[in-house]
């Protein structure tokens, strides 16, 4: 530790004001602020601050994405597994390994991209490096198809990040989750990359069908049963097949305070409510309105979505009140366009980038109420 | 008048040229927008749309131009409606008869320059107050202005969302054996406004008076 104090310090002036290396100035402080604490204090006004800054708020999220995305590694491999027909004779230490070695690439190109943009445009900009992209990086390969070519992945990413993040002023001023729009732009850009029977297992067979449960769905096929469901060893995007692990996710942001209990509470009910609703209007001919509502809760991306993405400190809502608008019509625009329009299965996506559109004006329709209401009391 | 100006004086180019680039009517006042979005899937129908604006904006000047000592002010409108119409009318019926395919992929594009912004704006700004000769090239710089924007986001389009120029195949197969794919979302609406917003901010990054504070 010490050895590493004293090799920064050596090194520091040269990035300084005048110093050699001053244009890489950005990339030093990234650097020297993920290894240690940043000992820089607050030098004018009185701010208040608790000991949870981006770095640790970001790594509890990264934490919590972890047991998913063990899962989803060794899912990659079960269903491989499942596929080529040697699942018995395969070690579960295989089938994670195979997953791990499948998973691994998608991890790294992503974070490659997407640090590699943010560095360079913190050169540019002379802003330091951000802490923001870790969790984004994480989530894009989580929420793509293990079979999504890895060039597709990058310029994904790195749409993502120029113009849903750098163009607004970076982390913490986006109006869109970045992750999301990477998946959103992967969907409309290379549709049969990410729908169809193809794309969710690895190196499938030919002869056998790999389509997700949502799209077996479609086709009225019977789901798999709820405890399968729940546990997610089921075809489906990286991280976001198993309903269990997201849940262990949730719970640590919850228990750290880093999600917001809020919206996540929200969005289950808004989505449930919806489905119970549709259920109940829709002709059975409808085969998404046939599934119990319970179920479509499991189902595709929708607890990962809501547990991980419509949680987004940044792009939901500020406002108490806010939150819990936004993650009921979250939820009740997910089940609605996975219902009644089947292009878009996944409709949680579509659900959550909308909703963060409208984020700022559930806040502004929020505040003002709450100023009428003062205003009235005031009155009497 | 004391002295003839010549035909092509810097005052005069400086109409011309501007609204190529530091005036350009879509990316700098920011008109015409809907059909630069509508029409420039395609490389082919953005370079038609461009020239089809661009004759109907230097001739509605020239027009107006001529007849703007004996249009009463209260009516000019109406009167700058039917010449644009007329002129609109034209260029459609040329269009079907020698274009007929072009034509169809425009579709209502073509009836729509009668509402084009740009149009309507060059005579307000221009035509109605300027001799025929100015007005006749800020319509044709105007119209071309235009025109350059559409060729830019119906190239990179067409490039990048069917691998083609003007119906050629220009992404050799051996990319597409490699495991290159067409991007989708560059035929959808939606990226072409986010490829205005990028010629918007690469123009803007190069002329940086044009940056509002």
């Amino acid at each position: 530790m010490r050895l590493l104090r004293d090799f920064l310090d050596k090194h520091k002036p040269k990035f300084e004001k005048g110093g050699k290396l001053q244009a890489l100035h950005s990339v030093f402080t990234g650097v020297e602020s993920f290894l240690f604490v940043p000992d820089r204090t607050t030098s004018n006004g009185a701010h208040i601050r608790d000991a949870i800054d981006l770095k640790r708020t970001m790594i509890v999220v990264v934490l919590a994405l972890v047991p998913a995305l063990l899962f989803g590694m060794y899912n990659v491999g079960y269903q491989h597994a499942l596929a080529n027909g040697v699942l018995a004779t395969t070690s579960h230490c295989c089938l994670f390994l195979y997953g791990f070695l499948k998973v691994l690439p998608m991890i790294v190109v992503s974070y490659v991209v997407g640090l590699g943009i943010e560095f360079i445009v913190a050169q540019m900009k002379g802003h330091e490096i951000n802490e923001g992209f870790l969790v984004s990086g994480l989530i894009i390969p989580m929420i793509m198809p293990v079979e999504a070519p890895l060039w597709m992945i990058a310029l994904s990413t790195a749409f993502a990040v120029v113009i849903g993040k750098e163009i607004f002023g970076g982390t913490g001023m986006n109006i869109w989750n970045p992750a999301l729009l990477a998946r959103a732009f992967f969907f409309f850009s290379y549709p049969s990359k990410m729908s169809g029977d193809g794309v969710w297992i690895a190196d499938k067979a030919d002869a056998f069908s790999g389509a997700t449960p949502l799209a077996y769905a479609a086709e009225g096929a019977a789901l798999p049963d709820m405890t399968t469901m729940f546990w997610g060893l089921i075809p489906g995007s990286v991280g976001e097949t198993s309903t269990f692990c997201i849940l262990l996710g949730a719970l640590v942001l919850l228990v750290t305070g880093v999600a917001n209990w809020r919206i996540m509470l929200s969005v289950f009910v808004g989505g449930y409510l919806m489905a119970l609703l549709l259920g109940a209007v829709l002709p059975a001919t409808n085969v998404y309105a046939d599934i119990t509502p319970l179920k479509h809760l499991l189902l595709g991306g929708f607890a990962f979505g809501a547990v991980f993405m419509a949680t987004d400190p940044v792009t939901s809502s500020q406002t108490g009140v806010g939150k819990f608008v936004y993650g009921f019509l979250v939820g009740f625009f997910a089940i609605t366009i996975r219902v009644l329009n089947p292009g878009y299965p996944e409709g949680m996506m579509l659900a959550i980038l909308l909703m963060n559109t409208f984020a700022p004006l559930i806040d502004w329709l929020v505040v003002q109420r709450n100023i009428k209401r003062r205003l009235n009391r005031k009155r009497i | 008048m004391s002295k003839r100006e010549p035909l092509f004086s810097a005052k005069q180019r400086a109409l011309m040229l501007g609204p190529l680039s530091k005036n350009n009517p879509v990316i700098v006042q920011i008109l015409g927008i809907c059909s630069a979005l509508a029409v420039t899937a395609k490389l082919e129908p953005a370079i038609v749309m461009g020239l089809a604006v661009t004759v109907v904006a230097a001739f509605a000047n020239v027009i107006l131009s001529l007849l703007r000592n004996t249009i009463p002010t209260r009516i000019r409108i109406i009167v700058q409606l039917v010449v644009v119409a007329t002129l609109v009318i034209m260029v459609d019926q040329l269009l079907k008869a020698y274009a007929y395919d072009v034509s169809k992929q425009l579709s209502v594009f073509v009836g729509l320059i009668i509402t084009n912004c740009i149009i309507m704006g060059r005579i307000e700004a221009f035509a109605l107050g300027n001799k025929v000769w100015p007005s006749f090239l800020d319509g044709v710089g105007n119209g071309l202005g235009y025109g350059v924007i559409l060729v830019i986001m119906g190239a990179c389009r067409e490039a990048l969302g069917s691998g083609t120029l003007l119906g050629f195949q220009i992404v050799p197969q051996g990319l597409y054996d490699f495991g290159y794919a067409n991007n989708g979302l560059m035929i959808l609406p939606p990226m072409a406004l986010i490829l205005v917003g990028i010629v918007i901010w690469v123009h803007r990054s190069r002329n940086k008076e044009l940056i509002e504070s």
